[in-house]
């Protein structure tokens, strides 16, 4: 029991602190390791009607179906062509397993607790809450997603609401 | 009570046993009750019952439930002692069940990990001055002359629970047993003790046992199936020839078993015959385990029974899913397009034979008899009999019917509705019946049988009928009618009972009339993917049929495409599919088309429109149309084109697309043989939207 819990809690301090980043357009954005199951391709994705557009629909992986959101159309950019580098990340989040399509992704890194800063306080109400904190690495900025966010946010509750 | 952490596993196996103690009790209580008479073996088998519950609750430090099942071991036991002859009384029944009830209360309690709490003392203050109300007044004077010299043969085989080890001892023990009761005794393998290969023939071919006794067949059973890790018991009454000529014959005896033999024959005990029991009676002992009688002396192995969590047979029904799709994956495999493989077929299509086998099994393994959920209606009948003082005859058929485990859990409390309301609204006083001239109790009948891929589970009663008047007006003052009352069908009005809201009782009783009955069921029915019917005549009665898959998991659907997107039509709903001639379509002012169809006229449904789907194909004399029907009603589907049929494992969609709302006309999805996802159209779900 305690070696497991032992274990359990070096895996997580090996995590800790550790990001993994994609690309959207130019921007870098980083989400944490630890909800990150797999990177696959991009897959013939099934739609499914009456959906919001940024979910695409659903994927077979491996036997199992799990839904995928197009993060470009998730933050309001427009709508890119997939080639090639396009690539789903798996990630599961609060026990839902969800594909998230990223333009490309590129390397995992460990951005220390004193690298990261909180997000100026900005009025616009529409901007990107999806952001929790920025990152440093260097003289490079890293935009640190709260994954919970991107998948319960009052998005859902709105629409709840109209329906 | 219970102030520490019990092994979970325990509490789950006590759970379920007493469950199904309770539950035969019950039976047992409420056949005696229909014979207006506790007949012996009745007795013995509620102090069986009894005694088994002390025991297990006692080990489980439950002790009130402990204290009440002794409380009623002992007035069971004097019962069995006097022996009274057709002796009944209603207050024992309702005395009995009112114990059933408490032992349950509190076994949900522990299921929901709270503290069984509830406190049997009154209860068993009850049974203890009915006890020695008993012994004061006595009941009718038991017939005590009984002491029957009949000696009786029996043969029994005893299996043991595979790995319970020692079975050479155990047997032994068995012996040991037997030997208080039995004036001769032969056995195979008889050297247990000293030959350890006896433990393999016991395992292989159970433990045989030849009796010549005094007692009954009940009581050798009795002491039989109290062996501990019992598997299977088998025993038939035999003639005295088979009995002398023991295992010689077919195991080849040696002479020290004669031997044992004479010694044991002088021992022979005068046993007091205190039951009279019917001689060449079979067994009525229901014991949940298949127990084999009768006149048969071939050894056949008993059926042996073991649980299984839902859970696991659910993670093999999905593995097995998996293996269907995984072969059609491999044999349709683009990559073998155009070659010449004899080899690889043969074996291709003996590796799909063996598939759908195990396909067919692991959907057989899943199937459970409704009987439980139908005898369960017995006591609700019963209990509402007496509370609202009708008389009625509850008439079960079909019992042994077989359907998918996740649809019975979602059909009893739909069941329970239909009776209740049956009992309640259906069947009339018995005055009332008697100014009708209808007998005097009332009949339910509740029916189960296999139609096609369907269970028809009917429930019928011969009561006063639903008043179509009444509803319709009932239905008027809730505002409950979307259409014109002139041109609703009688089904059409009966339906209006399962609306939200409707009841045509003015009073709420204890059991019905809230109006939240009906539709409760229809939902639950339909989220089954099953559909209701009622059918009634004033003053005859009402029939209300429930038509429900025989599962969930594995359905035969037709595939279609929609310009990139596949659909599945479950096979079931479809009528047929056609390419429309361009005459017959109808197009209304607002745009809805309709097709006609041997004089008859269907909506129909674009797939392209209603999802919203690219496709090159919109002209309906291009593409197909599939005729559904649910519920009698009909529609037509447009497709570009049918891919084929095939049997798929239904899926439901993601939690996190569900959470977005419920997708209209999509009732789940599945995997293709390519790997691809295909959406399961909700017909019922369309027709009612349309």
């Amino acid at each position: 029991m305690n070696e497991i819990q032992i274990n359990m809690m070096e895996e997580e301090n090996t995590q800790e602190g550790r990001y993994l980043i994609f690309s959207i357009d130019n921007e870098s954005y980083g989400i944490e390791i630890r909800y990150v199951t797999e990177i696959i391709g991009i897959q013939t994705i099934t739609e499914v009607p009456e959906l919001p557009e940024y979910v695409k629909g659903i994927i077979n992986l491996r036997g199992k179906i799990i839904p995928v959101i197009d993060v470009r159309l998730r933050f309001r950019k427009a709508a890119g062509e997939y080639n090639d580098r396009t690539c789903i990340i798996v990630v599961d989040i609060l026990g839902m397993s969800v594909g998230l399509i990223v333009d490309s992704v590129s390397e995992v890194v460990t951005i220390n607790a004193s690298d990261i800063s909180e997000l100026p306080q900005m009025k616009q109400v529409n901007h990107n809450h999806y952001v929790k904190n920025i990152g440093k690495i260097g003289n490079d900025v890293r935009l640190l997603l709260d994954c919970e966010k991107l998948l319960n946010d009052e998005d859902i509750d709105n629409l709840h609401e109209i329906l | 009570m219970k102030d520490f952490n019990t092994n979970d596993a325990m509490v789950e196996m006590f759970l379920f046993e007493t469950y199904q103690l309770l539950e035969q009790l019950e039976q047992v209580i409420l056949s005696s009750e229909a014979n207006h008479c506790y007949s012996s073996e009745n007795i013995n088998e509620i102090f069986r019952i009894m005694h088994t519950i002390k025991g297990s609750s006692a080990m489980m430090m439950y002790n009130e439930i402990s204290v009440l099942a002794h409380a009623m071991e002992d007035l069971f036991s004097y019962i069995r002692e006097k022996n009274p002859e057709n002796f009944f009384s209603a207050f024992l029944s309702d005395l009995i069940l009112d114990c059933i009830d408490f032992v349950k209360i509190e076994l949900e309690k522990i299921r929901n990990n709270a503290s069984a709490d509830g406190n049997s003392a009154g209860l068993v203050n009850r049974i203890q001055s009915y006890l020695s109300d008993l012994k004061e007044n006595g009941f009718i004077p038991a017939d005590e002359n009984m002491k029957e010299e009949k000696v009786n043969y029996f043969r029994a085989v005893v299996y043991f629970e595979e790995g319970c080890e020692m079975e050479n001892v155990r047997a032994f023990a068995i012996i040991h047993n037997l030997e208080q009761a039995a004036i001769g005794l032969k056995y195979y393998p008889k050297d247990i003790i000293d030959n350890d290969g006896s433990v393999e023939i016991i395992r292989r071919e159970g433990f045989q046992i030849y009796i010549k006794t005094a007692e009954t067949q009940e009581k050798i059973y009795e002491g039989l199936i109290q062996t501990v890790f019992l598997k299977g018991l088998e025993l038939a009454e035999i003639d005295e020839q088979t009995f002398s000529e023991g295992f010689e014959v077919e195991k080849d005896a040696d002479s020290s078993l004669e031997a044992f033999f004479d010694e044991q024959d002088e021992e022979v005990l005068e046993s007091q015959e205190e039951e009279k029991l019917p001689s060449q009676e079979k067994s009525s002992f229901e014991d949940g385990q298949k127990h084999r009688n009768a006149e048969h002396h071939h050894v056949l192995p008993t059926q042996s029974i073991i649980s299984v969590s839902v859970a696991k047979l659910d993670k093999l029904m999905d593995l097995v899913g998996e293996m269907v799709i995984a072969e059609a994956m491999v044999l349709q495999n683009p990559d073998l397009e155009g070659l010449e493989l004899s080899n690889f077929h043969k074996a291709a299509s003996q590796l799909s034979k063996l598939t759908s086998e195990i396909q067919d099994i692991v959907m057989s393994v899943r199937m459970v008899p409704l009987s439980a959920t139908f005898q369960r209606m017995n006591r609700i009948v019963r209990d509402m009999c007496r509370k609202l003082d009708k008389e009625v005859n509850l008439e079960i058929i079909g019992e042994e019917t077989e359907v998918d485990k996740n649809i019975i859990e979602r059909i009893t409390d739909p069941l329970m509705h239909l009776v209740r309301n049956a009992v309640d609204h259906g069947i009339e006083s018995a005055d009332e019946r008697q100014l009708t001239g209808k007998p005097k109790s009332g009949k339910i009948t509740l029916e189960a049988k296999n139609v096609g891929n369907d269970v028809h589970i009917i429930v019928k009663d011969d009561g006063k009928g639903l008043d179509k008047d009444k509803i319709l007006r009932k239905a008027r003052e809730n505002n409950l009618i979307t259409m014109n009352e002139a041109d609703m069908s009688d089904s059409e009005i009966y339906k209006l009972v399962m609306l939200p809201g409707f009841s045509t009782r003015d009073k709420v009783t204890e059991f019905s009339g809230r109006g939240v009955g009906m539709d409760v069921v229809a939902k639950n029915i339909e989220s089954i993917g099953g559909s209701i019917s009622i059918d009634s005549e004033k003053g005859k009665g009402t029939q209300i049929t429930l038509k429900i898959p025989l599962t969930l998991a594995i359905i035969d659907g037709m595939n279609l495409q929609v310009g990139k997107s596949t659909f599945t039509i479950p096979t079931i709903t479809i009528k047929e599919s056609f390419r429309p001639k361009g005459e017959g379509v109808i197009t209304d002012p607002d745009g809805n088309e309709m097709i006609m169809v041997r004089g008859q006229c269907y909506p129909i449904i674009r797939l392209h429109k209603l999802f919203n789907l690219k496709t090159d194909v919109t002209d309906l004399t291009e593409g197909i149309i599939t005729m559904v029907s649910q519920d009698e009603k009909t529609v037509c589907i447009f497709s570009d084109r049918l891919l084929g049929q095939q049997q798929v494992v239904v899926k439901s969609l993601p939690e996190y697309i569900k959470r977005f709302k419920k997708i209209n006309g999509i009732s789940g999805c599945t995997l293709l043989g390519d790997g691809s996802i295909s959406l399961i159209l909700d017909i019922a779900n369309l027709i009612h939207n349309k």
